[in-house]
């Protein structure tokens, strides 16, 4: 393309670059996805491209997907939520106490012992206490104007140490088929999880866009004073992006104890940087008020296609977080780069 | 006739679109106060930034001491020893004043040669010898923030000392002083000028212009268009200068055949007490006006007259202590814009960009984003249509010009945005419109359609207050002028018959009392 355009005049070439670069920021996440699934198919013989490999793929990223969707609006509104790792190990413990009626029948690990009020309850439990978690640091950060990062990297130690709390006495294992079911269960060839991540997220998709409420999210995001005089209620705006966002994370909780049919105070560490750099990845400005869930699926499949490819290719599984963490500073130095041109 | 220290003479500045400076010249003797006077927008900070290198002149030339001048940055006035103190101060509130006094020029341990280090000691002793030269019981290592504001100020002129200046220059540096620490300012700005410091003293007080000042340069629509000693000059001399007539911005006079109708929008007794963790805001003391529906009303004041201040404050955008607000006869709460938006009253913001675009979103998000209610359908969804409806319609009314109405705002001009975020408020049909600076940035043909806009919705019933710094442009649309001096309401006169003198006097001159200066407002116009 640069060739192309080289041998033109210079303002003519500012002007194609200046519409390339948007265009670029636009795409750049399904170019660069197409781009490794072309790579990996090759490099691995078209392993990678096998049905059953790609239904891992998308597994493999539902569950944090789901708690992506959620991000996707706190980071719309320029805000980041960094306890949701913590949020997943409390609700699935939450989940997995209710599904087996008390902390002391527990240990039982057969279904027959188990005298719990069945995984319906158990997932309302989970989300019950994700938008509890939601809702006070949503308080503190508009009532007590502490800034997100501040409220949030708290949230994520009180949470972990409630989660060992809970469950001082090591994982809880052992749910019924139905429990099961939500975490290893299948309609037709689809996971069952794939079908939560992409139901949710369509729901999300229809809710930024179409809704009233979608519009405020963006107008928050884009410009707070702006919003506040235009009379959004800026404060509801952004309490309810941390609920939602605790919503999903109590729901991806209950899903990930379903799938590993266990609850651990472990589970959803480091969540958050994959959980993040997905939504970054897929285009949403971390300064607020760009950004879209497409790009966020597209982000969250990028990066579970990176992790699948590397461990088809036996690369060293650390070389993975390296990557990650490389792809996510280039796309927001990206971002930064475009929003300098725009603005000048 | 001493020899000048300073000189800038034939200086041209052009920003797109407009002619900051026109052929301005300069002079200041070594030794002297000199005043800078003007409107808002008659080109002085321009020709400050020129002066303190943060501009590059089109055409002109400085010479300091005979010696012609390259400033190309502000560090290179520095240099040079032309310091300037800014209205918003330049210190770092959470470093200690000798800190603040030597940033980017701590003195090392040994002198030069271990630059790299900074000795504390030497830092706090040269800062304690430069407060003492000027008489300040300050503590060299309290922190900046907890220093008034009159004393921040003092640690400005200690700086600009320490840095053996030659010319200082003061932008409003009484803005936010109290009485007391204004006659320090004075005292020192003496004692400067008898050590042959010379001071550049920009104002809006005319009255301390006569005591302080040795000489003035009155600048008016980016020229020079008087000047002199102080001594010959009187205060009415300096308002005819700085209103003239001002040739490029006449507008036609539109308010002629309106019928206003009752009061609609009353606010009583508005008062906003000084808040110590913002001590540069402007206070409102004790503002009281009231607008009738189908008429305009224009609020004229310089900078820091408190506008701005009262349309926030009735707008619910920020807190006020004492007062009320009533529409149609009702006492109002407000805690929040919601509040007043619910109430039918309406804020088109001073700053666009600022305050009331979306630069990311489209044109249609933009504007539809306050009436949004009025356009769902299953309470929650926005109808499409509906929202196309609505754009369309203002499309038309308004006049926007626009390739779509799904293309980002910034890439509208300031003119047509601005109509953007008229339609916005217009979609809720107020009782009450408050537009703060509503042509700001915008070219003069744009300016003429938004006054027309203005004018049809105050034919439709509609309560308008405008707020505007350009004097012709209030008198071109408003019933009624409304006059404010540094947070109170100074006079009030019918618009057909205000003059730039008479709205001059009451918004730039101290007056004994209100009914004073509205008998002199009134027998200024008979005069003329």
């Amino acid at each position: 393309m640069s060739e192309a355009v080289s041998d033109k005049p210079s303002a003519q070439t500012r002007s194609v670059r200046s519409r390339i670069i948007p265009l670029l920021s636009r795409y750049a996440p399904v170019v660069c996805l197409v781009l490794l699934i072309v790579i990996f198919t090759l490099l691995t013989d078209g392993r990678f491209l096998k049905p059953l490999n790609l239904f891992n793929v998308m597994r493999q990223i539902s569950i944090e997907g789901l708690i992506a969707v959620g991000m996707t609006f706190v980071i719309l509104t320029a805000g980041i939520d960094l306890s949701v790792g913590s949020l997943v190990a409390v609700a699935g413990l939450t989940a997995a106490l209710i599904a087996k009626g008390s902390a002391a029948s527990s240990f039982s690990l057969s279904e027959s012992e188990a005298t719990g009020y069945g995984w319906f309850a158990a997932m309302l439990g989970a989300m019950a206490v994700g938008v509890l978690g939601g809702a006070i640091q949503g308080t503190a950060i508009t009532k007590l104007k502490v800034p997100p990062f501040v409220v949030t990297l708290g949230g994520l130690s009180i949470f972990r140490g409630m989660a060992l709390m809970i469950s001082g006495s090591g994982p809880i294992s052992g749910f019924d088929d139905a429990y099961r079911w939500w975490g290893q269960g299948r309609i037709g060839p689809v996971p069952v999880p794939v079908i939560i991540f992409l139901a949710i997220a369509a729901v999300a998709f229809v809710v930024l866009r179409y809704t009233r409420y979608g519009r405020q999210v963006y107008a928050v995001g884009g410009n707070r004073e702006a919003a506040r005089l235009a009379g959004v209620n800026v404060e509801r705006v952004l309490l309810s992006v941390y609920v939602i966002i605790g919503f999903l994370a109590g729901l991806a909780g209950f899903v990930l104890s379903a799938r590993l049919n266990s609850s651990e105070a472990v589970a959803g560490i480091g969540y958050e940087l994959n959980v993040i750099a997905a939504v970054v990845i897929g285009g949403t400005s971390l300064f607020g008020g760009v950004g879209t869930i497409f790009g966020t699926v597209i982000g969250s499949i990028l990066i579970g296609v990176l992790i699948n490819g590397l461990v088809l290719m036996n690369v060293n599984p650390y070389v993975q977080q390296i990557t990650i963490g490389l792809i996510l500073v280039a796309v927001v130095a990206f971002d930064q780069f475009a929003k300098s041109r725009r603005l000048k | 006739m001493t020899e000048p220290l300073l000189r800038m003479e034939h200086i041209t500045k052009r920003f797109p679109g407009v002619l900051a400076l026109d052929d301005v010249s300069l002079e200041i003797l070594p030794g002297e106060t000199h005043g800078l006077l003007g409107e808002n927008g008659a080109g002085k900070s321009t020709l400050l930034k020129i002066l303190s290198g943060a501009y590059q002149p089109d055409a002109g030339s400085i010479t300091l001491g005979g010696q012609p001048l390259q400033l190309k940055t502000p560090l290179d006035a520095q240099k040079l020893g032309i310091v300037t103190i800014y209205q918003e101060f330049n210190l770092i509130p959470t470093m200690t004043v000798a800190e603040n006094m030597f940033l980017g020029r701590e003195p090392g341990p040994l002198g030069k040669r271990m630059g790299s280090f900074v000795s504390w000691p030497r830092m706090r002793e040269e800062t304690e010898k430069v407060l003492r030269h000027l008489d300040l019981d300050l503590d060299p290592m309290m922190p900046v923030s907890d220093l008034s504001v009159g004393e921040q100020q003092m640690v400005e002129i200690a700086r600009a000392l320490s840095r053996e200046s030659r010319i200082i220059v003061m932008d409003e540096p009484t803005a936010a002083l109290t009485e007391r620490e204004v006659e320090g300012l004075f005292r020192i700005v003496t004692d400067l000028k008898a050590r042959g410091l010379s001071i550049i003293y920009v104002t809006h007080r005319l009255h301390e212009v006569e005591q302080i000042c040795d000489r003035v340069t009155v600048l008016r629509d980016g020229k020079r268009v008087g000047g002199g000693n102080v001594g010959e000059l009187k205060i009415d001399d300096f308002v005819k200068m700085m209103v003239g007539r001002s040739s490029t911005q006449l507008f036609t006079r539109l308010g002629g055949h309106r019928t206003t109708g009752p009061v609609v929008m009353k606010a009583q007794g508005i008062s906003r007490d000084r808040d110590p963790t913002n001590p540069h805001a402007t206070l409102l003391k004790d503002v009281s006006i009231e607008v009738r529906a189908g008429e305009i009303l224009g609020l004229a004041g310089l900078m820091g007259a408190g506008r701005t201040e009262l349309a926030r404050a009735i707008f619910g955008a920020d807190p006020f202590e004492r007062g009320s607000i009533e529409i149609d006869g009702k006492p109002l709460i407000l805690r929040s814009p919601v509040d007043a938006i619910r109430n039918g009253i309406g804020l088109v913001p001073e700053d666009r960009k600022q305050q009331a675009l979306f630069l990311d979103l489209a044109v249609r998000h933009n504007l539809a984003i306050s009436s949004l209610k009025d356009l769902t359908w299953g309470r929650w969804f926005v109808s499409d249509r509906a929202e196309t409806a609505l754009v369309e319609r203002f499309r038309k009314s308004l006049d926007i010009r626009m390739a779509s109405a799904d293309i980002q705002i910034a890439d509208l001009s300031g003119g047509n945005q601005q109509k953007v975020v008229l339609a916005r408020w217009l979609a809720l049909k107020p009782k009450v419109l408050i537009v703060d600076e509503p042509t700001r940035g915008i070219d003069i043909a744009a300016k003429a359609e938004v006054h027309q806009q203005l004018d049809m919705m105050a034919r439709a019933g509609i309560a308008i207050v405008a707020i505007s710094s350009e004097l012709p442009e209030v008198m071109a649309i408003s019933d009624r002028i409304v006059t404010m001096r540094e947070g109170r309401v100074t006079g009030s006169m019918p618009g057909d018959r205000a003059t730039e003198e008479s709205l001059m006097h009451l918004m730039a001159i101290e007056q004994n009392a209100p009914r004073d200066a509205m008998a002199a407002a009134i027998a200024g116009e008979r005069r003329i």
